[in-house]
């Protein structure tokens, strides 16, 4: 595999809403810079900015890291929280383990995951409970894009 | 219809003054479930929220929305209004209700966010 051809990574504190969305907003603007079409931006934004989100409500925080490769464009989300306990319910629109405190902020509606899956091409989670999750998320680029 | 339109229909204050109000949005989705908006919505839509929170602002930025109408008179800190002009997202401040506001916007002839017939990209809403 050819070394991608720009690499970037974000870092992630857990609970810290005032800057939550910061890293998916940096790396946008770094898409938009590439000059990428922009509903290839707009989809690698909303699962950005869906992962970050869950690195800062359940993930006590982590790394994102932006991948430009020729292919696709990788993000991949690495958390140090408790991990997902039932992947299948975690995946399910309207489950979801957020407190009424991160309701409010209009989070925790249980619709994070799927949202990342509508937006990618490839979606893959490992997870163990006390162990964290990594989630690897690619949009293609060129003719199979959608 | 353009911003200013939106602001004259809903009785609205414009909160970022300096931004281009002149874009036309055609559609708009009222929620307070910002995962929703970033599920339902299509480049170019109007929000309508009782949020205010910088996470509004953030999740208009991301799904590229026309702009933000906040609801019912919640007051907004200074904060959300420069983090705003910063996303080029503009906001407009009403005390209408999210119904109210809703109701107004869809007899001007705002539509719902809806997918267009035909279209089978991963971005517009399947509802």
């Amino acid at each position: 595999m050819s070394a991608p051809l720009c690499k970037k990574e974000f870092y992630i504190q857990k609970f810290d809403f005032e800057h939550a969305g910061k890293a998916a907003s940096d790396a946008r603007k770094l898409l938009m810079d590439y000059g990428f079409d922009q509903q290839i931006v707009r989809r690698v934004a909303i699962a950005a900015y869906e992962a970050e989100m869950n690195m800062v409500i359940h993930g006590y925080g982590g790394t994102l890291i932006l991948e430009i490769n020729f292919e696709y464009i990788q993000l991949v989300a690495e958390d140090n929280g408790p991990g997902i306990s039932d992947l299948k319910l975690a995946m399910q629109e309207g489950f979801s383990t957020a407190s009424d405190e991160i309701r409010e902020i209009g989070f925790g509606a249980g619709m994070g995951l799927p949202n990342i899956k509508r937006c990618v091409n490839f979606l893959g989670i490992e997870t163990k409970p006390g162990r964290g999750t990594v989630v690897t998320m690619r949009v293609n680029l060129g003719p199979d894009a959608l | 219809m353009n911003l200013y339109d939106v602001a004259s229909k809903l009785d609205a204050t414009i909160l970022t003054p300096k931004l281009d109000l002149s874009r036309q949005v055609y559609c708009a989705y009222g929620a307070d479930l910002l995962s929703d908006v970033l599920a339902f919505t299509r480049p170019s839509t109007l929000l309508l929220s009782g949020l205010i929170n910088i996470q509004v602002v953030r999740t208009a930025e991301m799904a590229e929305l026309g702009g933000i109408v906040v609801v019912r008179g919640k007051p907004v800190h200074h904060s959300l209004q420069e983090l705003a002009c910063a996303c080029k997202i503009p906001l407009l401040w009403t005390e209408l209700t999210m119904f109210e506001s809703c109701g107004r916007l869809y007899q001007s002839g705002i539509k719902p966010c809806i997918k267009d017939a035909g279209c089978d990209c991963h971005v517009c809403p399947s509802v």
